[in-house]
């Protein structure tokens, strides 16, 4: 049997995602993909594997892994609070051997939602119109078509230890920071009003929050005369519509691809990573940019996912330590080989 | 005829929509899938996917690549040109069994319209339809075309499952549903045939464009063709020309 990771224990919501399903919104299927499009560049990157490989999210979950049939290079980033390796203390935000039979603890993140734990080479689930990523909804792609549950083992595509150990700055989930928002493509049919409350109010993440979108509580935005229906059209990653409860809705990556409810603004690409980690009672303010600086940010973050790589720091110390827990010497010649 | 003018509408950094109207009628329909194949045929940098609507062209891209207004302001330009229409070259006949367990509302839909169920059956066969937008759930057909006659307001509330291959009408717009999922539409029939395979090639039987006619078909038929689809045969026919 090939290396895989084996998920012993599980509490709330795991998935396979790598860069997304493209090409298919015309035929009414959303990209899926990351929710953290950084968090899990950074994971895969951490491993050396292509930033979009297929890497597990875990949203606001807690895992035990073992790996069976070999041993595997793993990184968690986003949002992470303890991990454990065969019960001692380890390090989010960089890499690590997980040997053969030992395990791997994640705890339920204390901050934030989304979690990436990526393994050097990607796992090796098959590709369903051209991507890994789950969506559900469609059952699509992930492990079998379906989220991950207890008792799943995750086939690795290559079992690659060999690097050195890296590690990257945590990346801040800015808990407090306003999202920003282009106004439209229906900001039109709201009154004054409406748009003073959307941007001049704070809303909270609901308890209907997934990979589809976050449905907010809060002050009740008011509809113009033209009422809470439009012709149904075409929605995007961030659209914020508006239905008859008054209470905003953001769509994510699995979204429905066309809705009725019209939109009041769409959060910018830039954002949807923060707006993904909030988690449900934590507090949203919206702020409007305009397109010129919504790019600008879109760019901006490219620019970020980009340089990961180049911001990869090899571990200091690492050698001593895994030496001393006679760790597979794989490891420890590369770390030498970087001397 | 007149037209309004395109309205260019933003969608954030990644996306914007270019609204034809307000209204669901052939005459947008026809001038969305014009500019849809208008924008297919230019190869414009950054310009990733396209999603046609009943009344709007929702345009994705790519801001490494694309200024989005600037490309936002191209598009536009070229929606306002006039546009030759696109004939629609495929023609799919779907068979449909109507009413029983395969249209559970039939009887309540002939019944609001003061209508024998032959004659809803016969009207609502009766036009060819063309696919205006698939969307909400993949491969979710929505028809442009249905008799003004025959249009009611969907169920205050939603059933929670309705069967793949449905096919229903709620307000002036009829579909074909592709996979199972809760609808507050009107149940008039069921067809065999399966428009969202992920593992055949093509994955979506019907695209943007397509005409559709359906054909009633006796429910003596249902399991043989339901057996054939299982098996991987096309139910439906596909004319082109």
């Amino acid at each position: 049997m090939n290396a895989h990771l084996h998920l012993a224990r599980l509490t709330g919501a795991a998935s396979l995602q790598d860069g997304g399903r493209r090409g298919y919104l015309r035929f009414g299927l959303s990209a899926s993909g990351p929710m953290d499009p950084l968090a899990f560049a950074a994971a895969n990157r951490l491993v050396g594997n292509a930033p979009d490989a297929a890497a597990l999210e875990l949203g606001l979950a807690g895992a035990s892994l073992r790996a069976e049939g070999g041993a595997a290079r793993l990184a968690l980033a986003g949002a992470t609070s303890g991990l454990r390796l065969d019960g001692e203390p380890a390090a989010a935000h960089r890499s690590f051997i997980l040997r053969e039979g030992s395990e791997l603890r994640i705890e339920r993140p204390r901050e934030g939602v989304f979690a990436y734990l990526a393994v050097s080479g990607g796992f090796a689930a098959r590709s369903v119109m051209g991507s890994r990523a789950l969506h559900q909804r469609a059952a699509l792609g992930g492990l079998d078509g379906r989220p991950l549950r207890e008792g799943d083992r995750l086939p690795l595509a290559a079992s690659t230890t060999g690097e050195a150990e890296h590690g990257l700055d945590p990346i801040p989930l800015e808990p407090a920071a306003p999202i920003r928002v282009v106004l439209g493509p229906q900001d039109d049919h709201f009154p004054q009003a409406g748009l003073a409350t959307f941007l001049g109010q704070t809303f909270t993440v609901s308890n209907r929050a997934d990979r589809m979108g976050y449905q907010l509580d809060g002050p009740e935005i008011a509809h113009g005369p033209g009422g809470f229906n439009i012709i149904s059209d075409a929605t995007v990653a961030g659209s914020v519509q508006v239905p008859g409860s008054g209470r905003p809705i953001v769509l994510l990556a699995d979204r429905q691809t066309t809705g009725g409810y019209p939109k009041i603004a769409t959060v910018i690409s830039a954002d949807l990573r923060r707006i993904a980690q909030r988690r449900p009672g934590e507090t949203v303010r919206f702020a409007a940019v305009d397109l010129a600086t919504a790019t600008r940010l879109a760019r901006e973050e490219a620019a970020r996912i980009a340089a990961l790589s180049s911001r990869l720091k090899p571990v200091e110390g690492e050698a001593e330590r895994l030496m001393a827990a006679n760790l597979a010497g794989a490891a420890v010649d590369a770390l030498r080989a970087e001397d | 005829m007149t037209h309004d003018a395109p309205r260019l509408l933003p969608c954030g950094d990644t996306a914007f929509t270019i609204e034809f109207g307000k209204r669901i009628d052939a005459h947008l329909s026809a001038r969305v899938l014009a500019l849809d194949a208008v924008l297919a045929a230019s190869a414009l940098p950054g310009l990733l996917e396209t999603v046609p609507t009943y009344r709007s062209l929702t345009v994705h891209l790519d801001p490494l690549r694309a200024d989005p207004a600037e490309l936002g302001r191209a598009v536009l330009a070229l929606a306002g040109e006039p546009l030759a229409a696109v004939p629609s070259t495929r023609l799919w006949r779907i068979p449909v069994v109507y009413g029983g367990e395969f249209g559970i509302d039939l009887e309540a839909v002939a019944a609001h319209h003061g209508l024998a169920p032959g004659t809803l059956i016969e009207r609502h066969s009766a036009p060819e339809y063309r696919v205006a937008m698939i969307g909400f759930l993949p491969g979710y057909a929505y028809l442009e075309g249905l008799d003004p006659g025959l249009a009611l307001s969907r169920w205050p509330s939603p059933r929670p499952l309705t069967p793949a291959g449905t096919i229903s009408i709620g307000g002036a717009q009829a579909l074909v549903a592709s996979i199972a999922a809760p609808s507050g539409w009107h149940l008039l029939g069921r067809t065999p045939e399966k428009t969202f395979v992920p593992e055949r090639d093509p994955v979506f039987l019907l695209r943007p464009g397509d005409r559709v006619r359906f054909v009633p078909t006796p429910a003596a038929r249902w399991d043989a063709l339901a057996a054939a689809a299982e098996a991987g045969e096309l139910v439906a026919e596909l004319c082109e020309g």
